[in-house]
């Protein structure tokens, strides 16, 4: 199979569709401000992008499973929190050192519970991981006293977040590049790939078929974690610090991204590319909400509404017009 | 001469367990919800220092009803097999829509609460359209409804304000011969909306559906029209936990973190309630109860001296511990082929 | 009212159905009078379950008419084909599984009292039903999911005749019913055509068309073949109707194998939570075992023990000499033990629906396939082709979902999949259910070779044909335990029923074969 067949054959109707999309809006953007085609611009926004990148790597692979993992928010924040607090846990030699690690690990954990929950206890994900990320949060919020934490981040945590080991491509949007290589490597060379999509078709046939299906999903939720748990280091190296609720405005965007990009709320069915498209495409979205700026319009005619309702209100609809046309389900029969 | 062909274990349930075994599973969850809250809340009292005071038992009730509310909105789509994502969104922008006009004299405020119940219909109805004619899962679509309905809120509402006819207010908040209203409301909410929906065949089509919609199907069930309906009633419940909470508040305010916290929390109410997420089982009187619980956590920690930050923590824990409850039954199993649906 | 020109209840003509580019109806078309059972016959594929569908409102044709009672019709979905007097019986139940029994018989058109429900006038309506099809045991406030699958099956029949309909289709209706069921469903059929309505009959069990019906219309290839009287054809000029081709004899020879004189497989005394008491079998390479009895005796368990997804089984099972407890599948796979399952519920069980052919084919081998988790793409490729070309897989849909093929030619990838493995035991449950006449062919002389080749296979069927024709002995079950072991020239029909139902060996005044086949059925 040649090399150019395996990339064409990564693309599928919903991803194309992401990516047209994708265009339409960078040029309807360019029409407003024509500094939205130029190089840096774009970078920029895959900058953005990256850390949106990789919390829904994390996700997608649970949602191929036929799951869901709503823990993110506070996950991230963990991540976030743990990797700025280490030196509270670990001195302040190690505390400083092993700080990303320490909070990735810490979101590997919760991820670790989450999958237990789900492929031992067969507690339904939506519920089980609702009620992690309130214990998260409430063990968050424990850990600083209910304050803001005032920890800071690291040095490695700010070069992660804003510097670039390579001219030109910014460090997130590195490590987005690279996990995601590893990922789409996994889901369509590894044994452990082929077993997430079918999980996601039908358990039962798979645990007949002589696989412990019950390790597939607990490895899916222990990246997801580990992903978002990433996510909030990097959030935290780049705002300097971690900051309450900082993982709340990334679950809706999340999941839309995924489902955006072809992925089957059902499970089974999805490419990796997809959810890339997805992130990009939701990115791009709210970059143009704050740069075109409808409210100055509406404020003109006289009617004062909050910039606040356009994004929401656009964000929402925009999901639901792009799902109309290519992500209807099938009719039962 | 015929094989005997009765499971065992429903002989084994009925043995063992009397008339509690001859019960259905939304009948078990109502019980189970009931006690668990039963027991929580005779903790709370007995703690109390001053004891059960009408008072508190009204201010009790008054948060109760709102979840509970919400609850109710929740259940009827995961009944179906659904979820609904946008009832927090809708509960808020009920809350503001009605602060602006449920109010001055008694003709304005009828007009008001009929304008808020409205659009509380109509946001389950859009609901519905884009989830029944539209094809897309619930869980997106709401989710991004949630988004649209919020945004609205932001609209009505800028900034926290606005007020609301005291009469009105006054009346849904106290309590008569020490029974609080809003639990009367409750009350009429399930015998003038709950109960006839049940028995009605789009509401018992509501449960077909949830049960298996492809045997739905075949079996020349209205689905469209059932799904509508669920969705349009869980809009319309929602809202009216909307006006309950501006008549509690005097006001109405478009906080993205009391949709989110009543979305997800009414979805612990709805399964502690003994409401199946698979559909096709489940009650709205279960997910009273279900809120009720999920409220007094936040109490007792109050009553035992914790840090009533930790609320999330406690509820998350109660969440975790009623959802693993349910899983108790994969220790029974006989035959690990059975735990793969 | 239109004069009634035509002398048939129901008349379809010129009927065409395509999916995409595949043909399942051309230009059919069928008729039938009241009072009559009429079977369809025919290869899965053929079209007899598409034109069910479109009768019963669940598909539309791309073009033909309907005519019923004289009337031109059309069904844009199932519940205009009820409103009209066609009831369908579906092979998947159309049941709510967490509905009770009256709700679901009721579903549709329950009485009303002042707009809702009335429960009670429901219970009494759903009481009538079940007794008119012979289930008045079962109870109408019972959850339907606590029920077993054949009494589900009785409710399903009475759901369908609750509506009155003029006329009653049943497609495989009987496949889950226990022998008794069957016995009471076949009475109340020919009560029904007595009292005037017209019954279509679509089953793969020649045996019963046999005996059920009036007329029987073969379809091939999405065209009708032929529409005769019943018993007026052999059943091999039948089948040659339905297969297109010459057909000699239903079961290849049974080799002569050398067989190892240690046992391969062993069990002793195995038992399990009540539904299996005290087994003891052994199994040498070459051998295939055919597994008996009535269903629900402990067949399905054993093969799942033995598969390893029983808890709290006690006695042993040896592997070559050795002692294993099988504690899961994967375990059972495992190179040491190499136990293949073929199960139950090809759909469900044995196959990812979604998934392509060549995905499902390679699942359960392709860690052989790979390196330190890494797949072989070659490997596996050269695998696959292999396996599409030894099991004959049809070509048509071969990069497309597995769950487009025909129910033949995914159970031919379900065995396919497991004989990638290598198994040195194989255990089959009802391989052949549903399936068409042509692909069974197929699949005994597969079972045959595998066994020349030195695999030990463990047949369960409940096609008494079936077992005489390919196993060497069979193991007849009861109650949990093996009570009959037959070989030779005691491998008879007569043989295999009396043992079923337990009666003692050499029963006195052996009643005439055919009816015993009918009770067993």
């Amino acid at each position: 199979m040649s090399v150019s067949g395996v990339i064409a054959r990564q693309f599928d109707r919903a991803t194309l569709i992401a990516f047209a999309c994708v265009i339409v809006l960078l040029l309807i953007g360019a029409m407003v401000e024509p500094a939205f085609l130029s190089p840096k611009y774009l970078i920029q926004q895959l900058h953005t992008a990256s850390f949106l990148g990789v919390v829904a790597s994390g996700v997608m692979l649970v949602i191929l499973l036929g799951h869901i993992d709503l823990s993110i928010p506070w996950t991230i924040g963990v991540g976030g929190m743990m990797a700025t607090g280490a030196t509270g846990f670990l001195g302040p030699e190690w505390g400083v050192t092993l700080a990303v690690p320490f909070g990735v690990l810490c979101g590997a954990l919760i991820g670790t519970v989450n999958g237990l929950g789900v492929a031992y206890l067969r507690a339904p994900a939506m519920i089980f991981t609702l009620g992690m990320n309130a214990v998260a949060q409430g063990l968050m919020v424990y850990h600083t006293g209910g304050f803001a934490p005032q920890d800071r981040a690291t040095e490695f945590m700010r070069e992660l977040a804003v510097g670039h080991f390579i001219p030109g491509i910014p460090n997130p949007l590195l490590i987005w590049i690279i996990l995601g290589a590893a990922i789409v490597f996994m889901l369509n060379r590894s044994v452990l790939g082929r077993r997430i999509y079918a999980v996601g078709n039908q358990e039962r046939s798979v645990f007949l078929s002589g696989v412990d299906t019950r390790k597939v999903i607990l490895a899916c939720f222990i990246f997801s974690g580990a992903c978002a748990a990433l996510t909030g280091v990097l959030l935290a190296g780049w705002a300097n610090r971690s900051y309450q609720a900082m993982g709340d405005p990334y679950l809706l965007p999340t999941i839309a991204a995924i489902i955006l990009g072809g992925t089957n709320v059902l499970g089974g069915r999805g490419k990796y590319v997809g959810t890339v498209a997805g992130v990009i495409l939701i990115t791009i979205l709210q970059s143009m909400l704050s740069v075109v700026q409808p409210q100055r319009y509406f404020a003109q005619l006289g009617v004062d509404i909050p910039a606040d309702t356009f994004r929401q209100v656009v964000f929402g609809v925009v999901i639901i017009g792009m799902l109309l046309i290519y992500g209807r389900q099938q009719l039962v029969r | 001469m015929t094989v005997s062909s009765e499971p065992a274990d429903l002989v084994s349930r009925q043995k063992y367990f009397g008339w509690v075994g001859r019960l259905s599973a939304a009948q078990r969850g109502i019980l189970i919800a009931m006690l668990i809250f039963a027991s929580m809340f005779i903790v709370y009292g007995w703690k109390q220092a001053a004891g059960l005071t009408p008072n508190m038992i009204n201010t009790a009730a008054n948060k109760g009803a709102l979840l509970a509310l919400v609850a109710m909105a929740q259940t009827l789509p995961v009944i179906t097999r659904g979820l609904d994502l946008s009832v927090g969104a809708t509960f808020v922008l009920a809350n503001c829509l009605a602060s602006t006009i449920v109010v001055d004299g008694p003709i304005a405020t009828t007009f008001g609460i009929f304008g808020v119940l409205l659009l509380g219909l109509a946001c389950g109805a859009v609901n519905g359209l884009i989830i029944v004619y539209g094809r897309l899962q619930p869980l997106i679509a709401t989710l991004a409804t949630s988004a649209v309905y919020f945004g609205i809120a932001l609209a009505v509402r800028p900034q926290p304000g606005g007020s609301v006819n005291f009469e009105l207010a006054d009346f849904m908040t106290r309590s008569s011969f020490a029974i609080p209203h809003s639990v009367l409301l409750l009350l009429a909410v399930v015998v003038f909306i709950w109960i006839p929906y049940r028995r009605s065949v789009l509401g018992r089509a509501a449960f077909a559906i949830g049960s298996s919609e492809q045997a739905a199907y075949m079996s020349g069930i209205p689905i469209n029209r059932a799904k509508m309906l669920a969705y349009t009633l869980s809009g319309l419940l929602a809202s009216i936990g909307g006006i309950l909470l501006t008549a509690l508040t005097y006001s109405g305010a478009a906080k993205m973190s009391i949709a989110n916290e009543y979305t997800l929390n009414s979805i612990g109410a709805v399964v502690i309630g003994g409401t199946s997420l698979f559909g096709g089982v489940g009650s709205a009187v279960g997910s009273i109860f279900g809120a009720f619980v999920m409220r007094t956590v936040g109490d007792l920690l109050i009553v035992f001296d914790i840090n009533p930050v930790l609320q999330p923590l406690f509820v998350g824990v109660v969440l975790l511990v009623a959802v693993s409850l349910g899983s108790l039954r994969v220790l029974r199993i006989k035959n690990r082929l059975d735990i793969y649906r | 009212m239109s004069e009634s020109k035509s002398p048939y209840l129901l008349s379809m003509s010129g009927i065409t159905k395509r999916y995409g580019g595949v043909r399942a109806l051309e230009n059919v078309s069928f008729d039938t009078h009241r009072g009559s059972i009429h079977a369809l016959l025919g290869e899965n594929g053929a079209g007899k379950s598409t034109l069910i569908k479109i009768l019963s409102g669940v598909v539309q044709p791309d073009s033909g008419t309907i005519e019923l009672d004289g009337n031109t019709v059309s069904f844009a979905n199932p519940q205009q084909a009820n409103d009209l007097g066609v009831s369908c019986i579906f092979q998947e139940l159309s049941l709510l599984p967490d509905l009770t029994v009256a709700d679901n018989i009721g579903i549709t058109r329950p009485p009303l009292k002042f707009g809702m429900i009335d429960y009670r006038a429901q219970r009494r309506i759903a009481e009538e039903a079940l007794a008119r099809v012979g289930g008045e045991n079962i109870d109408p406030m019972e959850t339907v999911s606590n029920l077993s699958l054949s009494r589900r099956q009785m409710v399903e029949i009475a759901k369908a005749l609750a509506r009155n309909p003029k006329i009653l289709i049943l497609d495989e209706a009987t496949s889950a019913l226990t022998a008794a069921d069957v016995d009471k469903v076949f009475k109340m059929l020919h009560r029904l055509r007595d009292e005037g309505m017209a019954i279509i009959y679509i089953s793969h069990r020649m045996p019963e068309i046999a005996e059920l019906a009036d007329t029987c219309t073969v379809y091939r290839n999405g065209t009708k073949v032929e529409t005769f009287k019943n018993g007026t054809k052999s059943d091999s000029a039948v089948v040659e109707m339905m297969i297109g081709r010459e057909y000699s004899s239903v079961y290849p020879a049974k080799s002569s194998r050398p067989t190892a004189t240690k046992p391969i497989l062993k069990v002793s005394d195995f038992s399990w939570n009540d539904e299996l008491n005290g087994i003891d079998l052994e199994m040498r390479t070459g051998e295939i075992v055919g597994l008996g009895g009535l269903d629900g005796q402990g067949q399905r368990q054993l093969q799942l023990g033995l598969f390893g997804t029983l808890i709290g089984s006690s006695g042993s099972v040896e592997i070559n000499g050795t002692t294993v407890k099988l504690n899961s599948p994967k375990m059972a796979k495992s190179d040491d033990i190499g136990i293949a399952l073929v199960p139950e519920d090809r759909k469900y069980e044995g196959l990812m629906l979604s998934m392509t052919v060549r995905e499902n084919l390679s699942f359960a081998a392709v860690e052989k396939m790979s390196r330190m988790g890494v797949v072989d793409k070659r490997a596996e490729e050269a695998a696959i082709d292999e396996m599409i070309a030894l099991l004959k897989i049809k070509a048509d849909g071969i990069d497309g979902p597995v769950g487009a093929l025909s129910g033949g030619n995914q159970q031919k990838v379900v065995i396919g999949k497991w004989l990638m493995t290598k198994p040195r035991i194989i255990l089959l449950n009802d391989p052949t259910r549903g399936i068409d006449v042509g692909t069974k062919q197929e699949i005994y002389q597969l079972l045959q070779k595998l066994a020349a080749e030195g695999c030990a296979i463990l047949l369960y069927s409940t096609d008494y044909d079936e077992l005489i024709g390919c196993c060497d002995r069979v193991l007849v079950m009861y109650d949990g335990r093996i009570v009959r072991t037959l070989a030779g020239d005691d491998l008879n029909e007569t043989n295999l029923v009396s043992a079923a139902l337990n009666l003692p060996e050499q029963a006195a005044n052996r009643p005439e074969p055919k009816k015993l086949q009918e009770a067993s059925l």
